[in-house]
């Protein structure tokens, strides 16, 4: 049932071939979905980092965002820069390689080795396109725990992530508590607000009206919604950032030229910026995975399946929290790392809560923000030292 | 201890010091207002108990959660209500009742939560504030803080005797109590009289509901 092996790159670039771990559910054992679909075949591509301690305690599992994948601490196979978190993992950094082993895998639905829309149906032998079931993040979530159940991993140490990977790391909590010691939801919430959606939904509008879409079959066309793919990940890109970095960054500087130029070129720094974050976004990124994903954080709230009452998914709960929230995020504002303070509170979990001071927005879960790492290093040594992982 | 001994000490404030030796071994323990968590600390790695602390001040949360402590930035007057009853064994309010906007409803919170409060708070009665007021005519500056009447958070100073009659008025149980005079001395508030309110500077109750 669980086998490793090769396999092509969902993206479909010729000559590339995804480095890292496979692992293969096989027809035996589907996934369910919360849609009522299951997938009769599922590879999940996972990349780990250090090394498992004999009693098997030091094990942190990192849920990536959007439009993060498995590549945490290393050169990125497709784009060549360097992992998306390699200021937070590695020896010596916030989640110590050294001392940790650390677990990244792409989530169900993505496209960088786990099956997503863009792989073949077994059913069909052409790719799924929008036959892909629709995907929750409780989903990804169960997915992750076959893989760390086929890890021989009892207890996860630390269940961690930013945005999309915070929304997991709560999930793992609520569906999973006796499996995780510790759960670190930074720049997330329990649910997503009525404006997340929103914004989500311009993206994917503008990935359906790019006439290279073709009702999401592009891939049997031998096209790819590249404009409105761009366009999706511009707009998005927006709400990662916080008006005081655009400004500091860009101000309304001009690009290459003196003067603006009367016509829609990019005469702004601003724009060719966020054109660059566009192009090169869909030289990584499926647009049909972008439109199941965005999905999955759409449906995401843990309240609702327990009576409406968060608090209720956390009863019981022996869990240790660390919620951290950043002051210029507003798309993940602080006011929504409370409620599930409160939760946690209205169950007498335990659980930290700081929101780090910096105007980096949303984003800052990602850029290097001393006072973050030094919190989230000393919660976790506190955690260590209750677990008795050297 | 553990490798971080040369950050943690087994002294603490002697103030703090009386809070926690009311406090039972391995019990469940919150502090409210815990400040930079020195007392936490202590009790976590001293007394083994379960501890968790609210801070009102995000640089005091972010620095325990630092060293380890598990801390939430949180207001007094407002967030103990989120707290189921009987949640923790002992509920701490060490020099942080004067701060809150209604003592009343805090207290109640306090008993609500833990089977047990301890509350500890400067003795507005004793003598060298009374003296401060009556013969210089200003308000009694904190020693510790050097914080004048326009800027110390503590806009509800009480004396022993005030804080024994909002107990009995609020039908709240006092346990044990204990004042703190200047030399560090402690005397037995078994009957908090005018002696105790005149040469106790600190003030330690341990409360219950009746």
């Amino acid at each position: 049932m669980a086998q490793l092996q090769p396999r092509h790159h969902n993206l479909h670039l010729p000559g590339v071939t995804l480095p890292g771990h496979r692992f293969a559910i096989g027809a035996e054992t589907p996934l369910r979905l919360d849609c009522g679909a299951s997938l009769s075949r599922l590879d999940i591509a996972y990349q780990t980092y250090g090394q498992l301690n004999a009693d098997r305690s030091n094990a942190i599992l990192v849920c990536h965002a959007l439009s993060g994948d498995q590549f945490v601490m290393e050169r990125h196979p497709v784009t060549g820069r360097e992992g998306w978190w390699e200021n937070m993992v590695g020896p010596g950094l916030t989640l110590d390689t050294d001392r940790y082993f650390v677990i990244c895998a792409n989530v169900v639905g993505g496209c960088m080795g786990t099956t997503g829309p863009s792989d073949i149906d077994p059913a069909t032998g052409k790719p799924y396109g929008l036959a892909f079931p629709l995907i929750t993040i409780a989903d990804m979530v169960r997915a992750q725990k076959l893989l760390i159940d086929h890890l021989g991993i009892e207890s996860l140490f630390c269940v961690t992530g930013g945005s999309m990977g915070g929304m997991q790391a709560l999930q793992w909590a609520v569906s999973y508590p006796e499996r995780v010691f510790t759960c670190v939801p930074i720049a997330a919430a329990a649910r997503h607000s009525a404006q997340n959606i929103a914004f989500h939904e311009v993206g994917r509008q503008a990935i359906m009206a790019d006439p290279d879409w073709c009702g999401g079959d592009y891939l049997a066309h031998d096209k790819r919604p590249r404009r409105g793919l761009a366009v999706a990940r511009m707009a998005a890109h927006i709400t990662y950032l916080s008006e005081a970095t655009l400004h500091r960054k860009f101000g309304r500087n001009l690009q290459d030229r003196r003067e603006v130029a009367y016509g829609f070129d990019a005469d702004f720094q601003v724009e060719s910026y966020l054109r660059h974050q566009g192009s090169a976004f869909v030289e990584r990124f499926d647009a049909n995975s972008y439109l199941y994903i965005t999905r999955a954080m759409d449906y995401f709230d843990l309240a609702s399946e327990h009576g409406g009452l968060l608090a209720n998914a956390f009863r019981g709960t022996k869990s240790r929290f660390c919620v951290i929230s950043f002051t210029s995020d507003w798309l993940f504002p602080t006011t929504q790392s409370r409620e599930v303070v409160h939760a946690l509170n209205a169950v007498a979990a335990n659980v930290s809560f700081v929101e780090i001071a910096t105007d980096k927005g949303h984003d800052a879960f990602l850029l290097d923000v001393p006072e973050f790492f030094a919190t989230f290093s000393g919660f976790l040594n506190g955690a260590a030292e209750h677990r008795g992982v050297k | 201890m553990d490798g971080d001994t040369a950050a943690r000490t087994n002294v603490i404030r002697v103030d703090l010091q009386l809070v926690a030796d009311m406090v039972a071994a391995r019990s469940r323990v919150l502090d409210v207002g815990c400040g930079d968590g020195a007392l936490l600390d202590y009790l976590i790695h001293f007394k083994q108990v379960d501890g968790r602390g609210v801070e009102l001040s995000q640089a005091g949360v972010n620095a325990c959660v630092r060293h380890g402590l598990s801390v939430i930035q949180g207001d007094a007057d407002t967030d103990l209500k989120d707290y189921p009853s009987d949640a923790f064994d002992y509920v701490i309010l060490s020099q942080t009742l004067q701060a809150t906007r209604d003592p009343r409803i805090v207290l109640r919170q306090l008993v609500r939560i833990g089977h047990r409060a301890i509350v500890s708070f400067s003795n507005f009665g004793f003598w060298r504030v009374r003296w401060h007021l009556a013969w210089h005519g200003r308000m009694p500056v904190a020693e510790a803080r050097g914080l004048y009447w326009y800027d110390t958070p503590n806009i509800h100073p009480c004396t022993i005797t005030d804080f024994v009659d909002l107990c009995r008025e609020l039908d709240i149980a006092i346990e044990s109590g204990l004042a703190l005079d200047r030399r560090g001395r402690t005397r037995r508030l078994n009957s908090p009289g005018f002696f105790a309110n005149l040469f106790g500077e600190q003030a330690v109750f341990l409360l219950r509901r009746p």
